[in-house]
């Protein structure tokens, strides 16, 4: 099998075409560097993102806290991670950094606020 | 069940100067109004002109009602602090023949009774009106016509109307009327009114319905005329172009219409438009690029100047058409019924002399007019703070912080003037938009519906979610991530 | 009574404390920051995703922590004070200019300003889409306060007009918060907006883009109800016949940023009125000596981080003028 990738690791944004099989990758083609060949394997074995939302505080300045995980979810948790995210409350103030969800879904990454928040 | 002297149906222009007027005297008054707030029908589309009474047919009852009704609704302005700007209106000619058409027109309304008329040449358009076309020969200048702000001026009377003891009832639509004629008028309650808000019984009944007065009619048995609503596209221009004229300015009126014109708003914002076009469906308000194209080669052959960068919002409104002229009259066939109806331009300048009017009628049809000892005139001058000079809003801050709370960047309204629009009867964010402004500049609420929304909730105690741009149906946001657990 | 300022910044985003920083460093030692909002950072505060910072720190972070690297800077230097809720109303070519906060009222003469006011959005009304005019019409950027700072949704059946980056980020902020992107209408052949958020935002669920098609009609009385959607030529003129209807609750505007400047244009600045910005040879400078303008208000900028590199410029050249004063 073959998919067409477009690699995003730099803004050239080469149409990668790569061969596939079993899930694994066994050949890529249209890359003009080797960043192609590993957004490839990435993209195809493992695709990941990180995560961004707010979640919902209780009793302070802000009604919505914004977060991130402080690394890569896999593509195919970002829906559980968001229910997880919708089911979140906070009810202390927070700084940039604090971890608001440590080991996140069991993946060993962390839910971090990303904005100050007062009570 | 409520007994009334008389029952208002329809919350426009129209209806609230007849409840107003009838407050004056010692009559029990409600007035039903379909929608969340009043005037949300054919008045919030309305341009804003008070006529002078030129381009009307000298005989008809349209005609003489503007002559009067210009004159009334500077001295109901005053009274209740809605500010009128007697800018003046230019008809123009581009040629010798049209010239001739200027003429007859000034002869006309002269017969009507419009005051101070003059036929003005090229040189003084020139001096007065310097980005008019130069190819414009003359023009019929009426100075006494003005403009006002259409929904302001309903908000007004009608709280006005509510001091003098007017009960309003919005959200309330009339389903069916039962005339009970044959009981005579002894007591109280010859019709009687079902609505989605319970029963109303009355001795007199005012329809004043706009779009839908022939609907209404026909529920009362009067089944002779048909409302044709005719579509008005209206290009509104940034407020930059505030003194892109100094009077509004209109080419020489059609058949049916008075033609594309370059209206002064009260706000500021010069308007380009209506569009006139008959249509089948009451509730179409869309606006085509068709209508922009048609609007803006007319506009541009006046004013060559507009640009079409300078339209920051536009939209539609029907005229309630029942023939040529305003059908106003007591029936016979139904006594205690009046219609109000085909009330279409110059309907607005018409208004107070239409309210004087239906007094009258109702008074030769048996209503017992008793004058009250007080009538309240005074209404507080509400303030906006964008028309006012920097001393006096330093005033206003000193006496209120919350003058200091800008909401709406682009108009400049404050927290206080949000807060004051719905203690007055704002219940949308149209009719907070209507009364202050705010939403109403370039970036069209871009960056303060957030805050207008808080502060709506905050005063009607409703939830994010229950919040309207014009009432049920047209809620803002459809979750809240509150309610999602 | 007037109050006399070396240095005033209106705005507090990105651009203003850039440029509050940068004057700092120069010299200035009395500066007046006015930010309207009641918090600084300006837009970065909705704008959570990530994609910020990756010049200027060389870390990819969240708009939020972007703005939190300048908010602890701005916090530590006294010699800049910041002015909340402050709403500037009035601005003269003799660079008088007058803010009003909750129950104050003040006028400043400064040596010097700096403007860096912002861009709005393009409405539905510029870009001329006809039809009807209910609830459900957003710009991309309401519907992004409305999710991330007020944690509502606008709706749940999606159409975004325009492919640049604030609709491909809220294309995939719609589908995460559980609503359906129907599709996402861009007029040009191609898309607006970076590769990595077509990718992520739009490829990554499988959002169908239409190129070369524009939204021909919007109908609905109260409520949003459908679009018409329809193919267009070279010159952008609508193919009749290509038309076709998806169902929709809301439409979401991201058609371009218009420059900020109604301030600078009452005192008399010249100005480019295609772009809405100051008619200027060189960066950040007027036709007022000593009035500069940063940020999206100088021109609209597609990353924070050269907002932030050419703003600190800003600060630099009021400095220098300052300076020359003396």
């Amino acid at each position: 099998m073959t998919r067409k990738i477009r690699c995003i690791d730099c803004p050239k944004g080469c149409s990668l075409s790569v061969d596939i099989e079993n899930g694994k990758v066994v050949g890529v083609n249209g890359n003009e560097c080797p960043k192609g060949e590993k957004h490839a394997i990435a993209e195809v074995e493992n695709p990941v993102r990180v995560l961004t939302s707010a979640v919902l505080s209780h009793g302070l300045a802000l009604k919505m806290i914004p977060v991130r995980t402080d690394g890569p979810v896999p593509k195919t948790a970002q829906k559980k991670a968001m229910e997880e995210i919708k089911r979140i409350r906070i009810n202390q103030p927070v700084r940039v950094g604090t971890v608001i969800a440590g080991n996140f879904l069991g993946l060993g990454i962390n839910l971090i606020a990303t904005r100050d928040c007062e009570a | 069940m409520d007994a009334y002297d008389i029952v208002v149906i329809g919350g426009g222009v129209v209806g609230v100067s007849i409840a107003r007027e009838l407050s004056r005297y010692k009559l029990r008054i409600a007035l039903l109004e379909k929608e969340e707030e009043l005037a949300f029908g054919v008045s919030k589309a309305n341009s804003g002109i008070i006529h002078p009474g030129t381009q009307n047919p000298p005989h008809s009852l349209k005609g003489g009602l503007c002559v009067l009704g210009n004159r009334l609704t500077k001295k109901v302005c005053k009274m209740l602090g809605v500010e009128f700007k007697e800018v003046g209106e230019l008809i123009v000619a581009f040629s010798e023949q049209e010239i001739e058409r200027l003429i007859s027109l000034k002869k006309e309304a002269e017969m009507l009774g419009v005051p101070r008329l003059e036929i003005v040449n090229s040189e003084w358009l020139r001096a007065n009106e310097p980005n008019l076309s130069k190819d414009a020969v003359a023009a019929l200048f009426a100075p006494t016509a003005g403009v006002v702000s259409p929904y302001r001026l309903v908000y007004a009377l009608s709280e006005n109307a509510v001091q003098n003891g007017v009960e309003i009832h919005t959200q309330t639509l009339v389903q069916d009327i039962v005339p009970l004629a044959a009981h005579g008028s002894n007591g109280k309650g010859r019709f009687e009114i079902s609505t989605s808000k319970g029963i109303f019984k009355t001795e007199y009944l005012v329809n004043a319905a706009g779009l839908f007065a022939d609907e209404i009619a026909k529920m009362a048995g009067i089944d002779d005329f048909k409302i044709r609503p005719r579509k008005g596209q209206e290009f509104l221009l940034d407020k930059k172009r505030e003194h892109l004229t100094n009077h509004v300015i209109f080419p020489l009126p059609s058949k049916t219409s008075k033609g594309i014109l370059i209206i002064k708003t009260s706000d500021g914002n010069p308007m380009i438009g209506p569009t006139a076009q008959d249509i089948d469906d009451k509730n179409d308000l869309s606006t085509s690029e068709d209508g922009l194209k048609e609007v803006f080669a007319s506009a541009q052959k006046m004013i060559p100047s507009i640009n079409r960068n300078d339209i920051i919002a536009y939209f539609a409104g029907l005229r309630p058409t029942a023939g040529d002229d305003f059908i106003i009259r007591h029936e016979e066939k139904v006594p205690g019924f009046v219609n109000v109806a085909g009330i279409q331009s110059p309907g607005l300048s018409s208004a107070a002399a239409i309210a004087i009017f239906v007094s009258e009628l109702l008074k030769k049809n048996g209503l017992s007019m008793e004058r009250k000892l007080i009538f309240h005139r005074s209404e507080p001058k509400h303030t906006h703070l964008f028309t006012l000079p920097l001393k006096r809003i330093k005033k206003l801050i000193k006496g209120d912080a919350s003058y200091g709370d800008i909401v709406c960047r682009c108009e400049m309204v404050s927290a206080k003037e949000v807060r004051d629009a719905i203690k007055r009867g704002a219940r949308t964010l149209d009719g907070i938009k209507f009364r202050t402004r705010a939403q109403a500049g370039r970036c069209h609420g871009s960056f303060c519906t957030t805050r207008l929304m808080k502060i709506l909730g905050e005063e009607t105690k409703k939830a994010a979610t229950a919040i309207t741009k014009r009432g049920p149906g047209s809620e803002i946001v459809k979750q809240d991530r509150n309610d999602t657990r | 009574m007037i109050h006399d300022r070396d240095l005033v910044i209106v705005g507090a985003g990105p651009a203003g404390m850039a440029a509050a920083i940068a004057a700092h460093e120069s010299g200035v030692k009395d500066i007046l920051l006015l930010e309207r909002d009641q918090y600084l950072g300006g837009i970065l505060n909705q704008c959570i995703h990530t994609g910020f910072g990756i010049e200027y720190f060389k870390e990819i972070l969240t708009g939020p922590e972007y703005a939190d690297r300048f908010i602890n800077q701005i916090r530590k230097i006294p010699e800049i004070e910041v002015s909340l809720k402050s709403f500037v109303v009035h601005l003269t070519k003799d660079k008088i200019l007058t803010f009003i906060k909750p129950g104050i009222i003040e006028e400043v003469r400064a040596k010097a300003i700096i403007m860096a006011t912002g861009c709005r959005e393009k409405t539905r009304e510029m870009i001329h889409i006809g039809g009807t005019r209910p609830a459900g019409i957003f710009s991309a950027g309401l519907a992004q306060k409305l999710i991330n700072i007020e944690g509502l949704l606008p709706g749940k059946k999606v159409i975004v007009v325009g492919s640049g980056d604030i609709g491909l980020i809220m294309a995939r902020r719609f589908v995460l918060e559980g609503a359906q992107v129907e599709a996402v209408v861009e007029i040009q052949s191609q898309t607006q907006g970076l590769l990595r958020n077509v990718v992520q935002c739009i490829e990554d669920f499988d959002i169908p883009i239409y190129f070369k098609h524009k939204i021909s009609r919007i109908y609905g009385k109260d409520r949003v109800e459908k679009v018409g959607i329809v193919r267009v030529d070279d010159d952008f003129n609508e193919i009749s016949g290509s038309g076709t209807e998806i169902e929709c609750d809301t439409v979401l505007i991201s058609a371009g940023l218009i420059p900020e400047n109604e301030l600078i244009e009452m005192a008399g600045v010249e100005i480019d009125k295609k772009r809405n910005t100051p008619a200027s040879d060189e960066l950040n400078k007027t036709s007022i000596p000593g009035l500069f303008v940063c940020g999206n208000s100088f021109k609209v900028y597609d990353i924070v981080d050269s907002v932030s590199r050419d703003s600190a410029k800003a600060g630099r050249l009021a400095a220098e003028y300052l300076k020359a004063l003396k």
